[in-house]
């Protein structure tokens, strides 16, 4: 599904990303965590194919395409996804229109026909249950004057209604109560299967106790310095990211 | 992040869509401006000998007053002995009596543009004036509407048919000597719509006016007048396009709106005159004066306007609020791409007691385009309860653009109360990559964020001209992102 080869990125000059490897399977979550400013959002706008990140050495291969060198709107529609760390808010749009605009602009690229209001509706009602975002909240304009809990939610309802083949996920987990939290993952949960990948970037182990991922890896100083299980989480939680790196000096 | 200029090349190839030319005779007056010149158009109109006098009178005053030098606005100095004052088909010399003796190339013309003026086709409950240079080609729906009482024709028409409303009323909103450009169209006004809603009568459908520049090195001047009279009602829609040509073109029109007591004026304009090409060549000059005039105890106008053509644009749909507890309403979406300019706003004059004005103005500015709000409050001393509410907004796209908001306050009434807020914000690189990590062109999302910004104005338009406003704003604004 995606394989990263020594991926080097630079941001004005400044080298952020220092030869990351990482290869996902269909059908695989892998999560990466890793401190404060180690490069996590960074890899993901690269993926994403965000403006001003210059890319110095290395590919990306999505499909079996160099995904790099796609745009960003072609890159959603072969089926990646972003959920934001911080979402953005798009004041006088409607989160459904903006989603059916969205939703089509993806089937147009697949060569489906758009769906038509009566089908969309029925589709999100189904897909905002899921992710228990109020009906009222579906209204109104894309994350203006949304909580934070209500962005991240409205991002992994947005996946839903998308239907991703690659979802990476920004932090999805932080500003989130327990419950919420909870809301969430049930939501990544039932989007999990044998043809979708999923990369969930956190901060904290908690998120993982729910999305239970198949492979754990660090990132430190804009590299991946230790792959592991769901263990490696837990050991995470208990040395801290200051275990890790001292484990690390030779 | 800014906007690429590359790719602003790049998209630009698309351009206006209204740009194309119908190919028809025309008679002309010859170029330029003199007595001579409104004695001729006067006489083509043949108009009564006081109509004359009225426009001999405005064209003297014109003499003696000088081009407005105060908008924020550039262009070359209008020669006005080299613009033609008159144009008309020449098939149209005898105006047809019905539809099916109006030209076919004419119908065409309006059936290109998406107006199609035959009455079977129109869009259910419109009724079209249809004005083609300096005279009205078609007016749909005529009979219908007098069936209630509503008049609805040609303003040269109305003159031979309602003189005693159009002496009554013809300049008692703007007077001739208003300004520079209203004393031009005085002299000159060629043809436009006059409606008529008798009391107490709300008018079954929509009237609309489509304006259409055509023929080369010619100037419009059309004057709309429209009266309401006690407890009636109207939504009244203009649209305007003209040909793409490399010259400019002057347009300096005049519209009165007058309401009697309970009276409501609901007035929209979807102003798509040809803005010239991306360096600034050509398109039209549109210096327009548009006032209202709220007579009567507790009547209401409102204005609606989606400015996205025009090399220059100067206009200023104003409120004179004279009865008591009289309303006035502006909502302004305008946009500057390119290297258009746009200088325009509102003025509320608050004369009677609780009375009421809102201005809510958008103002788009992308590639070179300049936007200047210009917005007068005036409270004078007997508006005892007066209130407005101003709201300013400006949306900037890439770095080359300006926005400027003047607004003008003037209270005389301590019981007054006003509110004014303005922003200005910019498009943001990341709400453009938000969009398309969605799947969303980067085109799209332009006008999907645009929509977004102007939607409390084009909310206030008849649904059928939202959509068409809401297409246009993404149209005019190809290109604009890179
Ligand atoms: N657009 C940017 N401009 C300048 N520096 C940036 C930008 N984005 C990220 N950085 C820098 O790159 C490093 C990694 O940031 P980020 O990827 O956001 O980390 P994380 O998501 O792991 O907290 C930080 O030092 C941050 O300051
Ligand atoms: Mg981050």
């Amino acid at each position: 599904m995606l394989k990263i080869e020594d991926l080097h990125v630079e941001v004005d000059g400044k080298p952020i990303l220092k030869g990351i490897n990482l290869e996902i399977e269909a059908g695989q979550v892998h999560a990466i965590m890793g401190p404060n400013g180690s490069g996590k959002s960074t890899l993901a706008y690269v993926l994403a194919g965000k403006d001003g990140y210059e890319v110095t050495k290395g590919r990306v291969l999505y499909k079996g395409q160099d995904l790099l060198e796609m745009a960003p709107e072609l890159r959603a529609a072969e089926g990646l996804f972003l959920g934001f760390q911080y979402p953005v808010a798009i004041p006088g749009v409607s989160n459904i229109y903006f989603l059916k605009a969205a939703v089509n602009a993806i089937r147009k690229h697949r060569g489906e026909d758009p769906l038509d209001a009566i089908d969309f509706m029925k589709l999100s009602k189904e897909k905002a249950a899921l992710v228990q975002l109020p009906d009222e909240l579906t209204k109104r304009s894309v994350n203006d004057g949304f909580s934070g809990g209500e962005k991240k939610r409205n991002e992994i309802f947005q996946m839903a209604m998308l239907e991703p083949s690659l979802a990476v996920l920004d932090e999805t987990d932080s500003g989130l109560d327990i419950d919420a939290l909870k809301v969430v993952a049930e939501g990544v949960n039932a989007l999990r299967g044998p043809d979708r990948a999923m990369l969930v970037i956190t901060h904290y182990q908690r998120l993982l106790d729910h999305i239970v991922p198949d492979v754990v890896h660090v990132l430190i100083d804009g590299q991946i310095v230790r792959t592991g299980d769901k263990g490696l989480a837990m050991q995470l939680e208990k040395e801290g990211y200051a275990g890790v790196r001292n484990a690390l000096q030779p | 992040m800014s906007a690429s200029t590359e790719q602003i090349d790049d998209i630009l190839k698309k351009g206006y869509d209204a740009g194309f030319v119908t190919d028809i005779e025309e008679e002309y007056a010859p170029p330029g401006l003199s007595e001579e010149i409104v004695r001729f158009i006067s006489k083509k109109k043949q108009e009564p000998e006081w109509l004359l006098e009225w426009r001999l009178k405005a064209y003297r005053r014109w003499l003696e007053m000088k081009e407005p030098t105060w908008a924020k606005v550039t262009y070359p100095k209008i020669d006005f002995q080299d613009i033609c004052y008159y144009a008309a088909p020449k098939t149209n010399e005898n105006a047809p009596k019905s539809l099916d003796e109006v030209d076919p190339e004419l119908l065409a013309t309006y059936e290109k543009l998406g107006i199609p003026l035959h009455e079977r086709e129109v869009l259910a409950g419109v009724a079209v004036d249809a004005v083609f240079d300096s005279v009205s080609v078609a007016t749909t729906f005529r009979d219908k509407l007098a069936e209630v009482g509503v008049i609805f024709m040609p303003f040269s028409e109305a003159v031979q048919e309602h003189p005693e409303l159009v002496k009554r009323y013809l300049g008692s909103v703007v007077p001739v000597s208003d300004n520079f450009y209203a004393a031009l169209n005085s002299a000159v006004f060629s043809d436009g719509s006059f409606v008529y809603i008798p009391k107490g009568v709300r008018c079954p459908m929509e009237l609309s006016t489509y304006f259409r520049i055509n023929a080369a090195k010619t100037g419009q001047f059309e004057r709309t007048l429209i009266i309401a009279d006690e407890g009636s009602y109207v939504s009244y829609l203009e649209g305007c396009t003209a040909p793409m040509r490399d010259e400019n073109q002057l347009h300096a029109a005049v519209v009165e709106l007058v309401t009697h007591e309970g009276a409501q004026i609901k007035y929209s304009t979807v102003q798509n005159w040809y803005p010239g090409d991306e360096n600034g060549k050509g398109g039209i000059l549109n210096f327009v004066t548009k006032r209202g005039l709220c007579e009567g105890a507790r009547s209401k106008i409102s204005w609606t306007q989606v400015e996205t053509g025009s090399a220059i644009t100067w206009k200023y749909p104003s409120c004179i609020l004279k009865g008591d507890d009289s309303v006035g309403e502006f909502y302004s979406v305008a946009l500057s791409n390119h290297r258009q300019q746009a200088d325009t706003g509102t003025k509320m004059i608050h004369l009677g007691k609780n009375t009421k004005s809102t201005i809510i103005s958008k103002g788009i500015s992308a590639g070179h385009g300049q936007q200047t709000y210009r917005g007068g409050v005036k409270i004078s001393r007997g508006a005892t309860n007066a209130r407005n509410y101003t709201q300013c907004d400006s949306l900037l796209i890439g770095d080359k653009c300006g926005a400027h908001t003047v607004p003008y306050v003037d209270v005389r009434n301590s019981s007054s109360k006003l509110e004014h807020e303005a922003t200005t914000s910019r498009i943001g690189e990341d709400q453009l990559f938000y969009c398309r990590q969605r799947g969303l062109s980067e085109e799209d999302a332009v006008s999907l964020i645009v929509n977004g910004f102007a939607k409390q104005v084009l909310k206030e338009l008849p649904m059928e001209f939202a959509v068409e406003a809401q297409k246009l704003l993404g149209v005019s604004l190809e290109g604009a992102v890179g």
